[in-house]
């Protein structure tokens, strides 16, 4: 069993190997299939892990990693109900997106392409550590990673320099954030002397587990710099800007990294914190403003944007805000439960949207687009449901997720609640806004373009199905109390690891809950229906340019931080590294050369002239001897 | 007789010797003036020698004759020298017709 569970991310990383070592020399045949096939093999082991249904939390050693004095942090795995989920998401939902990948990318050079495969396979190993870590440290080790898969696969292609600035950019926000991780996991050795979540969580002797003091120092400075970390890289506020630009990366990547994992990697280490967490409900609550906050901001930016993946992008880190609103609110049940949702439709419309892109040859704005719906059938059907399920509509699984943390937020704050309220509306209408302006009304672009429309081929629309499916159906796990006895399965599923908050509301109150989102919700629709059915130019208001050039946030960074910095910069070049390092070691070797120089005049050939220094010589030694010596 | 006066003789027929040799231009002279470098020295000990003997001569009839035989030595030496480097000169001569050491600056290359 142990190895078993060593293959889980040793397959991926065997894969990366062979396809990055090998591309030059494999076919893009095999490059596909050794890429795809480890990821299913993972997928099938995780499988295999999910139903055999007896899960212990103690960590699987696989050897020490590090022994400093007392301080001990083996490589180690732990596999519980937490882990098992997040495995079948990343491998399978993975899966789809490499299947869907070696059609989308079918036009690269082999080369190339197998340096795609090789980096997506090797995210998909980092992500595996991550969330199979059994200590902070292995969680580190992946979360650096998928960062660095992340810089890799967004400058994909390397020689376009926009998009190489956008993998600068995201990779550099992200260390911001890893910054406050690692003092994070400083501290926690300070303070409890382990890393390990077994000795840290469980419920025995657990060292944070037997704290009872709430709101202590050190837990909250642990638990924010730990947030800090998750607002790099699950793109919250402050450090969000990053998500938009790395749409420059092949859709495939967006998809994955962008929507369905990665990202999902800050919610997954708090909801794996959530003991230490409980302990901190200062930390708590501004993780729940900061993520209300984010998702209003987003949803606001999605408003008016007009390529269609930046609109995925915003509607990405304003539902990552929902998850964190979740967290912040104790939900962390309803938070992991949004992330699978959120996996299975973001998934669906950013492949869709690769659909189109590929549809429309290249073309990404989406003023260019219109009157798809009859040519991309299964495109647009798939993307409708991804659709109807982001925006909450029930029985799909988007409702099922949202409306638990909408619940949560309304017992705890009603601010936050009608926030929350707000920004589901606002995403049902820039999603709607999306859907009808890209497949409906009549085809605004090139009659070239419109000659060449055609559906993608199966290896790209079988993953659409499946995603559909799963949007569908995948929110059945976590149906409330009300509606079937025992239908919150997935909190029962996840209870040793994960604790759900009891719900203190009215059965009344919650039905008229659910009904207000989802009345709001088609409302929405319907407005974007009678607004965007046929496509008009959009007239920008004040309000609309604000929000349409994203609160200007980008340009505020760049004053205050982006130009300082690189002033900073420039001066030290100048002073430090030209004026003094490099002045010493250049002027060591200009001494050597000058004095060589002057060495040169004493080999004259001249004999006299060497008896003269001999002479010389032999008089220093006698006054040294004689009359030095004391 | 006061050994100062010795040193300071033999000292300063050392000196011009070594001036010689460094300032000289004919080859011939440079020989003389070596000859006069290990003349000094010969002086020098001579003269020690004798003052050992005129210290030591109630205990040990035979002090300081060791320095009498080294001087020996180096008269054998210098006798040596002088008929290897005369000859060196003669070849020199033949080589560049001429005696003058400042031509001898072939070891620069």
């Amino acid at each position: 069993m142990k190895n078993l569970i060593l293959l889980i991310p040793l397959l991926p990383f065997i894969g990366f190997l062979v396809n990055g070592l090998g591309r030059k020399s494999l076919s893009k045949g095999i490059i596909s299939i050794i890429g795809c096939g480890v990821v299913f093999g993972s997928f099938l082991i995780s499988g295999m892990i999910f139903l055999q249904e007896t899960y212990s939390s103690t960590p699987i050693h696989y050897f020490d990693f590090i022994n400093s004095g007392d301080l001990k942090i083996p490589f180690a795995f732990q596999v519980d109900q937490l882990t098992t989920l997040f495995l079948l998401i990343i491998t399978g939902v993975g899966f789809l997106i490499h299947v869907y990948s070696t059609a989308y990318m079918h036009e690269e050079r082999s080369d190339h392409f197998g340096r795609y495969f090789s980096f997506l396979n090797l995210f998909v190993f980092f992500m595996l550590l991550l969330v199979m870590g059994a200590n902070y440290v292995i969680m580190f080790i992946g979360w650096e990673g998928v960062g660095l898969c992340s810089y890799l696969l967004i400058g994909y292609w390397f020689k376009n320099v926009d998009y190489t600035k956008a993998a600068k950019k995201a990779f550099v926000m992200n260390r911001i954030g890893d910054l406050g991780f690692l003092l994070a996991v400083f501290w926690i050795i300070q303070q409890f002397g382990t890393v390990s979540f077994y000795e840290l969580f469980n419920a025995d002797n657990g060292k944070v587990a037997s704290l009872s003091a709430q709101n202590t120092s050190a837990v909250i400075g642990i638990t924010l710099l730990l947030f800090i970390g998750a607002t790099g890289k699950s793109a919250q506020i402050p450090l969000y800007t990053w998500l938009p630009d790395a749409m420059a990366g092949p859709t495939p990547v967006s998809a994955l990294i962008h929507a369905a994992t990665m990202v999902t990697g800050g919610i997954y280490m708090i909801a794996r914190s959530n003991v230490l967490y409980s302990l901190a409900p200062f930390t708590l609550g501004i993780i729940a403003i900061v993520g209300a906050a984010t998702a209003l901001l987003a949803a606001t930016i999605a408003l008016r944007q007009n390529d269609i993946k930046k609109v995925l992008a915003y509607s990405t880190v304003s539902q990552l805000g929902y998850m964190f609103l979740a967290l912040g609110t104790g939900a962390y049940v309803a938070a992991v439960f949004h992330v699978m949702t959120h996996a299975f439709f973001k998934a669906l419309l950013f492949l869709g949207s690769g659909s189109v892109i590929h549809a429309v040859g290249g073309q990404q704005d989406i003023r260019f687009m219109g009157g798809l719906k009859s040519k991309l059938k299964i495109t647009y059907f798939t993307f409708l449901i991804g659709c109807i399920a982001i925006a909450g509509i029930p029985p799909l699984s988007g409702f099922f997720s949202k409306d638990a943390i909408l619940l949560s937020a309304f017992e705890h704050s009603a601010f936050l609640y009608v926030v929350g309220l707000v920004t589901a509306g606002l995403t049902a209408f820039y999603m709607f806004r999306l859907l009808f302006t890209t497949f409906h009304g009549t085809f605004r672009g090139t009659n070239e373009q419109l000659h060449h429309v055609h559906e993608s081929p199966a290896t790209m629309t079988i993953p659409l199905i499946v995603l559909a499916l799963l949007s569908v159906v995948g929110g059945f796990v976590g149906v409330p109390e009300i509606f079937i006895q025992g239908g919150e399965k997935l909190s029962a599923f996840l209870a040793p690891v994960v604790s759900t908050p009891v719900h203190h509301i009215s059965h009344s109150t919650e039905y008229l809950l659910m009904g207000v989102t989802t009345a709001i919700a088609i409302a929405a629709i319907a407005f974007a229906w009678i607004r965007y059915r046929n496509y008009k130019e959009e007239k920008n208001g004040a309000f609309a340019k604000i929000v349409a050039n994203k609160w200007y946030v980008d340009e505020l960074y760049n004053s205050i931080i982006v130009r300082p910095v690189n002033k900073l910069g420039a001066v030290a070049n100048r002073y430090f590294e030209r004026g003094g390092i490099d002045a010493l070691v250049n002027g060591v070797g200009r001494l050597v050369n000058y004095s060589g120089r002057q060495m040169r005049w004493l080999q004259s050939g001249q004999v006299g002239s060497y008896v003269l220094l001999m002479v010389v010589s032999m008089l220093l030694l006698f006054v040294l001897q004689f009359f030095l010596r004391k | 007789m006061n050994i100062q006066y010795y040193i300071f003789l033999s000292l300063a027929l050392f000196i011009i010797g070594i001036v010689g040799v460094l300032t000289r231009r004919n080859a011939i002279i440079v020989f003389m003036c070596i000859e006069l470098m290990l003349n000094a020295v010969n002086l020098m000990l001579v003269a020690f020698s004798k003052m050992h003997h005129l210290a030591n001569a109630a205990k040990d009839i035979n002090a300081g004759s060791e320095a009498q035989l080294f001087v020996f030595f180096i008269m054998v030496v210098a006798a040596a020298e002088v008929s290897v480097g005369l000859a060196i000169i003669v070849m020199l001569y033949r080589n560049t017709h001429s005696v003058d050491v400042s031509f001898l600056n072939r070891l620069k290359h």
